[in-house]
């Protein structure tokens, strides 16, 4: 059995190495198609009808003035008469017409009669809650002499609202039908899946189903399934005979087509007076709607805490059901875990920075190294020792600094997939896979795997993703995408190469092991002179081109590896006359086992700072206690951090040998998880009190300030 | 399909026309070129540059206009509420600018409008006749790309790719005017255009790169 | 969208005319009218655009001061040379609204008769949201609204010209049958019952001008409170201007933003800035006058806070202290 391993650093030809992404010009110039920009001929646009209030049953729906529409080619009813409506913005009908504005007119024209019924959307309030679910009680060791025996104990209520993916590209599809076979243009993160999803409720074989998605506008987690919209909207194109693109509005993509569940938090922590953890407690609760919520994993990375007693409450909203957002339920933990101990670190007096790194022994064993490195080049990036001064200690003027940290943990093994490598007698390369590119780079780790292998360069092969009809490759999601296409198209690669070379080896007077292709030529190891052009040597395989099947068989897995490290910290500045924070600096410093592409696996911790300072300070999804609406389903209330407001970032890949031996691991996810807490610790030390609430607001950082001078006075 | 589009327009068009007339008579206006305007009928371009006819409602059916769209003049049919984005995208296939909010926030829809940064999903196009629209598909293309985009491609300055058309064009006119911005300018530059993948970082780098274009 | 005629007249008097048949809306720039009629607030049958008429572009100078086509960008005010000269209030005022797409397609018009940004609104339960007699507004989330009780209404004015132009003492010109000249103050009110408008100005009237009186040497600054630094609504703003002589306030004027339904003018802070030089204590006194009859609701005490400080650092600002 051929073995498959990455090459030694000293003989890497392009890995490692920072190429730009190879549809960096197409999406610069516009030219790159995106799923929503598909315009094809005779094609009609489709507009969902929503329900405006939060819970309601439907008591009539009329949908003929619709229909009588000119330029109506097809209405379907999504809830009929009877039927429960749980959220707001809730699909009921939906139309295809010759134009957008028929459509909007059309759906605008249906009549639909509610009977409105009660609602409960401020999950804040656990008391409140209608229909709380408490889950069992879970203890490790024995919490009570735990809190008997530490010294110093906080107690300390936190908590961050449900928040939107929001997209830039909704979810939606063009959906055509020829015969009985569909084609769905899709933004996904899911190629290979969707298929089976699309033909179950449809009732056709999932054989009969190509999902395609050249290009798609961020998924971020909530783009896995076809969703509802989806399955209508092929319905409608089958009714009307002609292709249909049903997009969602932006109103809908944020109130519906994805957010995180909010979380909340009583938790009391104790240490001995030297800084040792020793007992945790804490009831948590939150809601991702209708679901509810799942524990969060808490305390996080501290997993080791001797002394543990934790409750989680389950509380079901009238929201839509919550979806994966990047790297789920750890950036609440993060939050929840990370400001318990800076709060514990300031009632000691200690640098937090200290506290970490004491207990890091509670932390996972495969980690701690990694982590006391991190904190150790962190440190040193934000010059933390000669910076750092004890929380809430005033500079003159209203403005005050202040720093922060935390630190995560993620998973990341690459998924299952497939990868089909063709060597053409011309030489030419392609690779196919049914994977996606959702602007992580993809594409370009597939063809920079490529190239590494035949010792070509990236722009010398062929990557073709985005197509059902590809080599199936997992969803993109839980960062399992870089290791699963990485691995496959390393396998597949390698075993094209060996066929090669093996056709080779008789002209050369050697075996095929005795042959390396570097540098744009198959030579005998060794002997550079000895050698012949890469097309020369594809010229051997005859006129019927090799193919082979890579095959990334899941854990284990030999090129790919789980369980990543990162310690973030923030600088900030506190207005404390306008509450106002402003970011100067984010620091991440990161592990992701063997860096392909430096540059693409920066962009990536970047992101994820970005969006981490996009909830830390600005992100929430406001329902209306009055209606149970979404009051900010927009993007001008609904806010995004913008250029003007991250500050400085730097990113510190962990990139040495030790990790490098790993094999790659996934990054899209583990930078957004520290943010949250690395500002609001921030925060915290430059204010002299905690904002127990995510996003920091001005109005939350005012009234944290009245809270603590009521206290005091 | 247009057939019935046709009559749909005109049953609309009715419904207002009887008070349009009515004005028309007492104002004194041109009545004949607005009948037939108000039909949707006539090129608002025409009426709009008789001068005295520019008095008449036109629509609410079709409309024929002509825009003009990365140099090219481009005849279209819209009814007046059609927007310069929609009728971009959904009537002259050109797709690089993007709809996201729909709102005038986000910045994804940015043309320039005779060299000027706008929203084109806020602009309607009947009101965008007679202006120079560029996309971001008029600075350049793949194989020849303005150095604005080559700089967002060298410096990674996108991921999904969905915001980049429009912080292409609101940077390519931040630095027509600022070679070398400030802070500030790039604030007041960049300030109406969102990212959601977190490209930032690499769009300071195009701004700030002294060696772009 | 419903659909609309549309009309593009080249004069005022065509404008006027074509108003007049009514269920009619004016169209300028566009960046707030069209998100109303996407989002179904206001569905007019007819839409009137005035960018087709030379003369409600023009900015010209005056005797009676700097005279600005309604139409005229937010960007060609704020490039013009006098506005940054002698009225910084109105050019820092210009600068908040951080997007070059609205500031080349947003009017000064248009800026101080956009419609109110308030949630319950935007979402059609009208200017008051009430329901069942009940105020939407006070039972829900009001963080972005109204500090100052002016009766039924809660939503704030959103102009980010008008603290500024109604502090500069600036008068609009709107013409229906025949021209009136009014302050601009005097064109805001706070509405008492529902379908009243929170402007003073008729279906069939257009603006013609803003007319910007000398301010003969004084001081001027805007400051905002903002969540983000790029384009966002001001959660505070106030807009002060100074006539100083030999280092002593002689008089002054301060404008509250987005704190009320109308620009609110803060005659006590106003008050409590006269009389000597504009010291720290001074300004943060009149931030303090300023807010003295605030009366939030239960989610925004805090703005009260941001109203005065905005006051304060506008102060100081206008009187040369970096803030």
């Amino acid at each position: 059995m051929a073995d498959y391993s990455w090459p030694e650093p000293d003989s890497q030809g392009v890995l490692r190495k920072s190429y730009h992404r190879l549809d960096g010009a197409v999406k610069a110039s516009g030219a790159a198609k995106y799923s929503s920009d598909e315009n094809l001929p005779g094609m009609l646009h489709a507009r969902v009808l929503t329900c405006p209030h939060a819970h309601a049953r439907i008591e009539r729906i009329d949908v003929e003035p619709a229909r009588r529409m000119p330029g109506v080619r097809a209405v379907r009813v999504i809830q009929d008469a009877g039927s429960e409506v749980q959220w707001a913005l809730d699909e009921i009908a939906v139309v295809a017409a010759d134009t957008d504005e028929i459509a909007r007119d059309a759906a605008r024209a249906i009549v639909v009669e509610y009977q409105v019924l009660p609602h409960f959307v401020t999950e804040e309030d656990l008391a409140a809650a209608p229909d709380a679910k408490p889950g069992a009680e879970e203890t490790v060791g024995d919490p009570d002499a735990g809190f008997a025996q530490a010294e110093v104990a906080i107690e300390t209520r936190l908590g961050m609202p449900q928040i939107a993916h929001m997209c830039l590209e909704p979810h939606g599809q063009v959906a055509v039908w020829e015969g009985s076979e569909l084609t769905v243009h899709i933004s996904t993160q899911a190629v290979s899946t969707i298929p089976f999803q699309l033909a179950e409720p449809l009732g056709v074989p999932a054989s009969s189903v190509r999902a395609l998605c050249e290009y798609m506008g961020g998924g971020f987690g909530s783009k896995f399934g076809p969703e509802r919209w989806g399955v209508e909207g092929a319905r409608l194109a089958k009714d009307a005979g002609r292709p249909v693109k049903l997009f969602l509005e932006r109103d809908q993509e944020v109130a519906v087509a994805g957010s995180r569940p909010s979380s909340f938090a009583k938790v009391r922590v104790g240490a001995t007076s030297d800084g040792k953890l020793v007992a945790w407690e804490s009831e948590s609760w939150g809601s991702g709607g209708v679901p509810g919520t799942s524990a969060i994993p808490i305390p996080y990375v501290f997993t080791g805490i001797p002394h543990q007693r934790k409750k989680h409450v389950s509380v079901p909203t009238h929201m839509v059901g919550a979806r994966a957002w990047r790297a789920p339920n750890h950036p609440q933990a993060a939050f929840v875990t990370m400001s318990a101990l800076d709060d514990l670190a300031a009632r000691l007096g200690m640098d937090p920075l200290e506290l970490f790194r004491k207990n890091l022994d509670l932390a996972p064993e495969s980690l701690r190294e990694t982590y006391a490195e991190e904190l150790e080049i962190a440190a040193e990036l934000m010059r933390w020792k000669e910076r750092w001064r004890p929380r809430g200690e005033r500079q003159p003027g209203p403005v005050q600094r202040g720093l922060g940290l935390s630190i995560h943990t993620w998973g990341g093994r690459g998924h299952r997939s497939a990868c089909e490598v063709t060597v053409q007698p011309d030489g030419s390369i392609e690779a196919k896979i049914g994977t996606q590119d959702l602007g992580t780079g993809t594409r370009t780790v597939i063809a920079m795997v490529l190239a590494e292998t035949f010792g070509l360069e990236p722009h010398q092969v062929k990557v073709s993703v985005g197509d059902s009809r590809y080599p199936q490759s997992g969803p993109s999601g839980g960062s399992t995408t870089v290791g699963g296409v990485s691995a496959a198209t390393r396998r597949g690669a390698q075993d094209a190469l060996r066929e090669v070379l093996a056709k080779v080896a008789p002209e050369l007077g050697v075996t095929a092991d005795q042959l390396e292709a570097v540098g744009g030529r198959v030579r005998v190891v060794g002997q550079a002179s000895r050698s012949l052009s890469w097309r020369e040597a594809a010229a051997k395989i005859g006129v019927v081109p090799i193919t082979a099947n890579g095959r990334n068989p899941g854990p284990p897995a030999d090129l790919t590896n789980s369980g990543v490290g990162g310690v973030q910290m923030a600088d900030v500045s506190v207005d404390l006359e306008t509450g106002v924070v402003k970011i100067n600096r984010l620091v991440a410093v990161q592990d992701c086992g063997l860096v392909i592409n430096h540059k693409l696996a920066e962009s990536q911790v970047f992101g994820g700072m970005i969006m981490g300072i996009g909830y830390a300070l600005y992100e929430e999804l406001v329902a209306d206690p009055v209606t149970g609406r979404p009051l900010n389903a927009n993007m001008e209330l609904y806010k995004l951090a913008s250029i003007a407001d991250v500050g400085e970032l730097q990113v510190h890949l962990m990139d040495t040998p030790r990790h490098q031996a790993r094999g790659v691991i996934g990054i899209g996810e583990p930078p957004v998880i520290s943010p949250g807490a690395a500002i609001s610790n921030a925060v915290a030390n430059a204010i002299g009190v905690r904002v127990p609430y995510l996003p920091i607001t001005p109005r939350r950082v005012l009234d944290a300030l009245a809270a603590s001078s009521g206290k005091a006075s | 399909m247009s057939d019935e589009h046709e009559s749909r327009s005109g049953d609309r068009a009715d419904a207002s026309s009887g008070l349009s007339r009515r004005s028309f008579l007492r104002g004194g206006a041109a009545g004949a070129l607005a009948t037939g305007a108000l039909l949707g009928t006539e090129p608002v371009r025409g009426a709009a540059q008789a001068g005295e006819t520019g008095a008449s409602f036109v629509g609410p059916g079709e409309v024929g206009i002509e825009l003009r769209v990365n140099g090219a003049a481009r005849q279209l049919r819209v009814e007046p509420r059609v927007t310069l984005l929609d009728a971009l995208r959904d009537r002259l296939d050109v797709t690089g600018p993007k709809k996201v909010c729909d709102r005038a926030t986000c910045g994804a829809c940015t043309v320039l409008e005779d060299g000027r940064p706008i929203y084109a999903c806020t602009r309607l196009a009947i009101e965008a006749e007679g202006r120079e629209i560029t996309t971001v598909e008029g600075l350049g293309n793949p194989d020849g790309l303005h150095p604005v985009q080559a700089a967002f491609v060298a410096h990674d300055a996108q991921q999904c790719g969905f915001c980049t058309p429009g912080f292409v064009v609101a940077a390519t006119a931040l630095l027509a005017e600022h070679p070398s911005p400030t802070h500030d300018q790039v604030v007041q530059a960049l300030g109406g255009n969102l990212c959601r993948c977190g490209t930032y970082a690499g769009i300071r780098r195009v701004v700030h790169d002294p060696g772009r274009g | 969208m419903d659909a609309f005629a549309y009309a593009r007249p080249r004069t005022v008097d065509e404008a006027v005319e074509l108003l007049t048949v009514g269920d009619a809306a004016v169209l300028a720039g566009g960046t707030d009218l069209l998100s109303l009629l996407k989002d179904g607030v206001e569905r007019p049958r007819r839409l009137v655009s005035l960018l087709a008429i030379p003369e409600l572009r023009r900015i010209e100078e005056a005797p009676q001061g700097l005279v600005i086509g309604a139409t005229a960008t937010l960007a060609e005010l704020r490039a013009h040379p006098r506005v940054v000269a002698e009225y910084p209030a109105l050019a820092q005022a210009i600068d908040g609204v951080r997007a070059p797409q609205i500031r080349n397609m947003g009017t000064v018009g248009g800026d101080l008769l956009q419609r109110p940004r308030c949630w319950y609104y935007r979402s059609g339960f009208g200017l008051l949201a009430m329901r069942d007699g009940e105020s939407m507004v006070v039972a829900g989330d009001n963080r972005y609204h109204a500090i100052f009780d002016d009766g039924p209404a809660h939503f704030v004015s959103a102009s980010s010209l008008a603290p500024a132009l109604v502090a500069l003492g600036a008068k609009v010109r709107l013409r229906a049958g025949g021209e009136r000249e009014v302050t601009l103050a005097s064109l805001y009110r706070a509405p008492r019952r529902d379908g009243e408008r929170e402007v003073d100005v008729e279906a069939n009237e257009v603006m013609t001008a803003v007319v910007l009186p000398p301010v003969h040497g004084a001081r001027s600054a805007t400051y905002e409170v903002r969540e983000r630094e790029s384009l966002d609504w001001p959660l505070a703003a106030a807009a002060v201007v100074l006539w100083l002589r030999g280092g002593n306030v002689r008089e002054a004027r301060v404008v509250l933003g987005h704190v009320a339904p109308t620009p609110r003018n803060a005659a006590e802070a106003a008050a409590a800035l006269v009389g000597g030089p504009l010291t720290e204590e001074r300004a943060a006194a009149a931030g303090a006058a300023a807010v003295a009859g605030a009366k939030p609701l239960r989610h925004n005490a805090y703005k009260v806070q941001l109203a005065s400080v905005a006051v304060k650092r506008a102060a100081l600002r206008a009187a040369g202290t970096e803030v």
